[in-house]
Formats: structure tokens, C-alpha cells, sequence
């Protein structure tokens, strides 16, 4: 019934198009949810599919728990780094999740009972169809180009955290001053992805506040209160190598970061809720008051997630979709007047009245942005 | 005397079997039992306040223990999205009065990827006899000078930009806002629950300016149960207006068509004072001082000159510069007010003293001849304005009740 849809979304350094046929059969219902591709069946002794192999892609797993106790299930690749799990499952209970399948063998893992022991089962993971299921494909399409996006907004933070240690090195404040707040931006539109890492954020991205006791201080903040407080770039080089190895660390790491449709959609999330509780306030950028910078960049990278998965969205929920654009645009246009030159103004000159229409905006966005991962799910 | 419904009656419980004079059992637990008739929405504890009707819940309905008032401003230029939150907020506060969570299912959905559209905090708590009031400030019809939603033509000449009253100290984080919600319940938690998921729905049209919580009824409609007390330890509300006094409400409270505003017909004005209390040099004065500020002894409430709480005020027999004497119909042409208030205390002050004081609301049919005139009398001659001090203001235009199928404020933007 549908024709074959493409859908081109152009990037600022990179094209992708997203292809995939149309289906006549709705796959999901208003709630998001869709047909399990493998039904999962929990119980005191066994942990089984009904199926014996899946096409990779996003595929929906309904874990079913016939046991007389609450379960867990976990999804284990051969190498035994976990794919998904869901926990609280009760008795009698079906729930459902869509998980990102990619070709392999696959651990079945359940746990019924909080101390009772695991039961394993198997599911192998064959290779996507061609041309795939057309959400599959679009969504499936969206990982790798977002991925391509973070790899990009990573490196060019890199690439500006080492033109700052070069300033640093040659004492030059503001240079440095200028390069503190351009080499935080790429890692601002990313930083949910850098955050599933787990170890990076700590040692690039603290606050002074956010330490315990004991706890070495590194990372830009540490250069930021120096720069500006003491306007000097004295004894800063090792914080600055350090932030430059840290990065580099982080920019090898990306090819395997785990990357999904809803972890993108969540990251969107994350970044608004970044804006929300840290930017708007003006706590994360205390001595330097480039608030705004982050705050601009944390909504580009959730525009970007956005904008990769809008092609599937625009079907599901066309009115999230309209909602989403709307809002983006709103807060975007409120930004703007607040530029300056390259950037924006200082943040202890934004009136309490203009954080709070800002404020207004971001509450406005964040709130659809919250249904984005079931809609992609 | 008393008409209890059918379904009052059930929802009073064996206790109703008691309560056939239904004032003697009011009298003896306290319980906010209702004189119901002419049709004004009653409800006894327990049984959950109907949404629809002529007029909006929350006014002449009985007073409930608890206040969560909160004042948004619309965030956005669109008519079309305030009519879209309005028809939102109709349903959500349809369900929400009724026990029920603000969407089906809402508190926890069977899909555990998305926020639940429900908050959840009052899962498993009764109606508690919630109701969800909401009114249309002055900013709503014209801001700045400028129509907003093609309004400005409809703003009613009784919605007034309330004018400065002497010794007013008005802060403008308190004040005004474009539409308010009168949320009040007998569980605190379930008022706040209202507030906070409307506000969520609201997310992007609407932002909340300002928010009041109040903890202790300090009016009630019910005259034949015991009068609450407010801060300052004196029975309030003695001779309020009450909620099945169909005359006094029309004269009164009810909007008319032939008023000026016809889409109003039904609905009523809000009258909102923050009013800080200075209790702590209060609790300094004698009671001898307290009652002749007041006007009435403090005991059992009874006006000066007089034995019993009920005795009529005389205010002749009353200081010329009492509360109550300045307050009393016959100080004001006979116009009554329908007083909806309630205690607040709110941290403190940073000096050693408790931010604590009474939320005033009001319902009034015209504020220009019933509310200004009086405030302008007492704020400028009461001697208990002493211990006042006005923090917070803002009046509303409450439009009529909703038929099942439509929406609050459906004749102002469709009439």
C-alpha cells in the first residue's frame, strides 16, 4: 500500500539517507508498542525463546514471567557485555522492550526470585534482512549516522582542547579564555553518549562543588576558575594534557559505544535536563559565565538525535513530531537573541526575567522530548 | 431544613443515621456537613464534588481543609493552543475531582519506556472532595496594551486592574498572572497533585508565575458548622455568605448576563491577598487590645456588645476603626463578599519570624462596588492593618460551570 519511502536528512558534515519499504499492517499502537519478534518465557526452571533466531535490527523482546516469583531478564552477548535487561517482572506479567539486535550469539538470562539462581537460554542473532522492516531500517539508519555525528562533535572538541593547551603552554590567557569555551562545545551536543562511558565525565567535565573529599580535581572547570579568577595560565599544561589524553580516550571509545534508537532519544532528554537544572541556573559555567555556550550546544545535539529520528516519528506520532519542531524552534529562536559574535553573551548579564523566559522555553521542549523514546521504541 | 440528596446521604455513611438534623452532628464532630439545596454542588466528606454544573466547583461548594492556588502565564501567542490547554486541563480536572488520575492508566502504563502521564502521588488517595477552580486575569484579555487572543473586546468592565491600596507591598513574583487554578481538597497532597499535573500539561503554553499552599480553612460556606479559626486565633467568617443561600449567592456571587459580560453568566470574580500576619507582635497584645481591633470576642466568636457567635452585629455598638465594624455590610451599602480563605506559613522571614498569614479569597459578582471600596476602607482605617501587610494580589474572572462534553471557558472564546 505504501510506496518505498527514502528519507534524506542532510548533516553539517555529513548526508545520510534513510531507506526502507512501507508496510500496510500498523506495526505499532498508540502506546509504541509492536508485535514481538521473540517472546521470552521465565520461569523457576527455564529461561526459553520461542524462537530460535532473530534478524538483527531494533526488535521488540516480550519477556513473559509464568513463574510464582518477580524475574529479571538480561540479554547477554558471547563476549557477555549486556544488550538490555528488564527488572520487576511479576508473576503472570508480560512486558515488552525494544532492544537493538546485532548479529551474533545471544545469552538468555533470567532470575526469578531476588537470591534464586540464574537460568540461561540461547537466542542467535542472524543477519539483517535486506532492505529490512521499514521502522527497523529507518531507525537502524539513524544509529550509525548519529554515531557519525558524536564521533564528529568529539573530535572537534579534541581538536580545540589541544589548540588550548597550546595557548596554555605559550601563556596566552586569551587565547585560552576564548578556547575554554569553543573546545567545550562539541563535547556539550554528546555528552549523554560520553556519560554511558562512565569514567570520562569525572575527569573532564567536574565542578569544583562535585567533588569529595580527597578527589583530584581535573578537567576544563579546573582550567575555567583559573582563567578566570587568577588570569593567568601558570602551572596549567599538565591539566591541559591531561584533558587532551582524556579526550583522545574518549573520541577511540565511540565506534563501541552502545548506541541505540531510545538511548538517542533518552540522550535528547538528558541534554534538555542538562539545560534545565545546570545552564539555566548559570551553576555550570561559575567563573567564566559561557552558560549560554553548553546551553546552545546541549540543544544542537538533541536537535541532532531529533532530526535523525523525526523520519519514523512523523509517522507514529505526527503530532509529537509538529510539537517537537515547534518547540526546538522556540528556544532556538530565543537563543538567538543572545548571540554574540561567535558565540553568546556572558550569563551574569541575563537578567532573572530573561533565565526565566529561557527557562519557560527549554520546560516547553523537554516535556515532548520526554515521549520521544517511546515513540521510537 | 435540611434536603439531603440521596446520594448525599450514602455518602454521609451510618453517621447520616444520626445526622437527620444534620447541624447537631456538625455541631458535636466538626464535620463539614452541608446544607444542600437550589441545586448548588454540595458534597459531604468522602463523596467526591461534582465537576460539571451551572457554576464552576470551588465557590459556593463547601470549603475544604486544604489550598493549593497556583497562577500561570501563557507562554505562547497561538489562541488556538490556550483553547487546546483549556479543553486538556477540562478533562484532566474532570478526572482528577472525581478520584480518578488525570489520564486513564496514567500513574503507571503498561509501557515502562515513556514518562508516566500521571504524576502518581495521589494513587490510591480518595477524591477528597476536590475541586479545580480557574479564572481569567486581566493579562489574559490585554497585555501592555496589546490584545491577546482577540480578547480584549471580551474582557468583562468588572474585571478591573484592582487599583493600590494604602500601605499595600505588593510583590509582583506574587501577583497577578494570566489564568489561576483554585485547587482545594481535604488531603494536601491531593491539591498538589492537581496543581502539578495541570502544570505539566501546561508545560510550553503556560508557566507557572506563582504558587500558594494553605493549610487551614478560614471561611467556611457551611454556617451551621463550627467557624475555623484563623492565625490570629479569632473565629473568621462568622456571617460569610453560604454555599445554599441561593438569594445571597445571586445577589452576590453568580455573574449576570445583564451585567455587562454575558459569557460570564454563572461565573463569578476572584479576589486573592496574600496577607502576611505579624503573629509574633499580635501575640504581644493584650486581649483586650485583640478583641477590640477585631470586633468580636474571642472565645466563642461573639461581636461585641453581644452573647452569642451569632448575636447581630451591631456596628454602632463596635469601634469605629474595628475590623469588623469596617467589614460589615452596613459599612458598605450591603454589599457581602463570599470569603474562601485560608492560613499559610511559609518558612520564615530570615529575622526570626514565621512568613505566616492568610491567603484572602474572595468570590464577588462585582468587584468594583463590593471588594475596592471595602479593602479601601479597611486598608486605610482598620486598626488591625497594624499587623497586615499585603504581599500578594490578583483578580480573576471565573467563568460559569461546564456541561458534560464542553470546557472551561468555552463561552468566552466561542460566544
Amino acid at each position: 500500500m505504501n510506496p518505498r519511502v527514502c528519507a534524506a536528512v542532510v548533516l553539517p558534515a555529513l548526508a545520510v539517507a534513510a531507506c526502507g519499504t512501507g508496510s500496510a499492517r500498523p506495526s505499532a499502537d498508540e502506546t509504541g508498542s509492536a508485535k514481538p519478534a521473540v517472546v521470552v518465557t521465565s520461569s523457576a526452571r527455564a529461561c526459553t525463546a520461542d524462537v530460535d533466531s532473530v534478524a538483527a535490527g531494533a526488535r521488540v523482546v516480550r519477556i513473559h514471567n509464568s513463574g510464582e516469583k518477580v524475574t529479571e531478564l538480561y540479554i547477554l552477548r558471547a563476549d557477555g557485555t549486556k544488550v538490555a535487561e528488564r527488572e520487576s517482572i511479576e508473576p503472570g506479567a508480560s512486558e515488552d522492550m525494544t532492544v537493538e539486535l546485532t548479529e551474533g550469539a545471544h545469552t538468555l538470562q533470567c532470575l526469578p526470585g531476588k537470591n534464586g539462581t540464574k537460568v540461561a537460554g540461547a537466542l542467535t542473532v542472524t543477519a539483517a534482512q535486506a532492505g529490512g522492516t521499514p521502522r527497523d531500517g529507518r531507525l537502524a539508519a539513524a544509529v550509525p549516522a548519529y554515531r557519525a555525528y558524536v564521533a564528529q562533535q568529539a573530535g572537534a572538541s579534541l581538536t580545540q582542547a589541544r589548540a588550548l593547551k597550546a595557548a596554555i603552554a605559550a601563556g596566552d590567557v586569551a587565547k585560552a579564555r576564548e578556547l575554554y569555551w569553543t573546545s567545550r562545545v562539541g563535547w556539550e551536543s554528546m555528552e549523554p553518549v560520553a556519560e554511558a562511558f562512565g569514567d570520562v565525565d569525572p575527569k573532564v567535565d567536574l565542578r569544583e562543588a562535585d567533588l569529595e573529599a580527597g578527589q583530584k580535581w581535573t578537567g576544563w572547570h579546573v582550567i575555567e576558575k583559573q582563567l578566570w579568577t587568577k588570569g593567568t595560565t601558570s602551572g596549567l599544561t599538565p591539566v591541559a594534557a591531561q584533558l587532551v589524553t582524556d579526550l583522545s580516550d574518549l573520541v577511540a571509545r565511540i565506534p563501541r559505544a552502545e548506541i541505540t534508537p531510545s538511548s538517542m532519544a533518552n540522550g535528547a532528554k538528558e541534554l534538555l535536563d542538562e539545560v534545565a537544572t545546570g545552564k539555566v541556573t548559570g551553576e555550570e559555567e561559575a567563573f567564566s559565565h559561557t552558560d549560554l555556550v553548553d546551553f546552545a550546544a546541549n540543544v544542537a545535539g538533541a536537535k541532532q538525535a531529533w532530526t535523525l529520528l523525526k523520519p519514523v516519528v512523523v509517522h507514529r506520532r505526527p503530532e509529537l513530531a509538529t510539537s517537537l519542531d515547534q518547540r526546538f524552534a522556540a528556544v532556538e529562536a530565543l537563543l538567538a537573541k543572545h548571540r554574540k559574535g561567535a558565540g553568546y553573551v556572558s550569563y551574569d548579564t541575563v537578567t532573572r526575567a530573561q533565565r526565566s523566559e529561557l527557562s519557560r522555553a527549554v520546560d516547553g521542549l523537554a516535556e515532548p522530548l520526554s515521549q520521544l523514546a517511546a515513540a521510537v521504541a | 431544613m435540611s434536603r439531603f440528596s440521596r446520594r448525599q446521604a450514602l455518602g454521609l455513611g451510618a453517621a447520616t443515621a444520626a445526622g437527620a438534623a444534620g447541624i447537631v452532628l456538625a455541631e458535636s464532630s466538626g464535620a463539614s456537613v452541608f446544607r444542600a439545596g437550589h441545586g448548588e454542588p454540595a458534597a459531604a466528606e468522602g463523596t467526591p464534588v461534582p465537576f460539571h454544573g451551572e457554576h464552576q466547583a470551588g465557590i459556593a461548594s463547601a470549603v475544604q481543609d486544604r489550598l493549593h492556588m497556583a497562577a500561570f502565564d501563557v507562554t505562547t501567542d497561538s489562541r488556538d493552543e490556550v483553547i487546546a490547554l483549556l479543553k486538556a486541563w477540562t478533562a484532566a480536572a474532570a478526572r482528577m475531582t472525581q478520584g480518578r488520575e488525570a489520564v486513564a492508566g496514567g500513574a503507571v502504563p503498561a509501557v515502562k519506556e515513556a514518562p508516566p502521564e500521571d504524576t502518581g502521588e495521589a494513587l490510591g488517595l480518595p477524591a477528597s472532595r476536590l475541586t479545580i477552580t480557574i479564572g481569567f486575569g486581566p493579562t489574559f484579555f490585554e497585555k501592555d496594551g496589546r490584545d491577546r487572543f482577540g480578547l480584549r473586546g471580551k474582557r468583562p468592565a468588572a474585571l478591573v486592574d484592582l487599583p493600590h491600596f494604602p500601605q499595600d507591598a505588593l510583590d509582583p513574583a506574587r501577583s497577578g498572572g494570566d489564568i489561576v487554578v483554585q485547587a482545594c481538597s481535604d488531603d494536601p497532597q491531593v491539591a498538589v497533585h492537581a496543581v502539578r499535573n495541570l502544570a505539566r500539561i501546561g508545560f510550553g503554553t503556560v508557566a507557572v508565575r506563582w504558587s500558594q499552599l494553605g493549610f487551614g480553612k478560614t471561611s467556611s460556606t457551611t454556617p451551621q458548622a463550627q467557624t475555623p479559626r484563623n492565625l490570629f486565633g479569632f473565629k473568621d467568617g462568622t456571617n460569610n455568605i453560604a454555599g445554599d443561600d441561593a438569594g445571597a449567592l445571586r445577589r452576590h456571587v453568580w455573574a449576570n448576563a445583564a451585567d455587562g459580560a454575558t459569557w460570564m453568566a454563572g461565573g463569578s470574580y476572584l479576589v486573592a491577598r496574600r496577607i502576611r500576619m505579624h503573629i509574633e507582635t499580635w501575640d504581644r497584645t493584650s486581649l483586650e487590645e485583640q478583641e477590640q481591633v477585631t470586633g468580636r470576642h474571642k472565645g466563642n466568636g461573639a461581636p461585641l456588645g453581644g452573647v452569642h457567635e451569632r448575636d447581630e452585629v451591631k456596628p454602632a455598638a463596635l469601634p469605629n476603626d474595628s475590623h469588623v465594624a469596617l467589614a460589615h455590610p452596613g459599612a458598605n451599602d450591603g454589599h457581602r463578599i463570599l470569603r474562601r480563605g485560608y492560613s499559610f506559613v511559609d518558612g520564615s522571614d530570615g529575622f526570626g519570624h514565621l512568613d505566616a498569614g492568610l491567603f484572602f479569597i474572595a468570590f464577588c459578582r462585582d468587584p468594583r462596588t463590593q471588594y475596592v471600596p471595602m479593602q479601601n476602607r479597611l486598608s486605610r482605617n482598620d486598626t488591625m492593618m497594624e499587623y497586615l501587610q499585603h504581599t500578594g494580589s490578583g483578580l480573576w474572572a471565573v467563568p460559569p460551570g461546564v456541561r458534560p462534553g464542553g470546557w472551561v471557558g468555552q463561552t468566552l472564546f466561542e460566544a
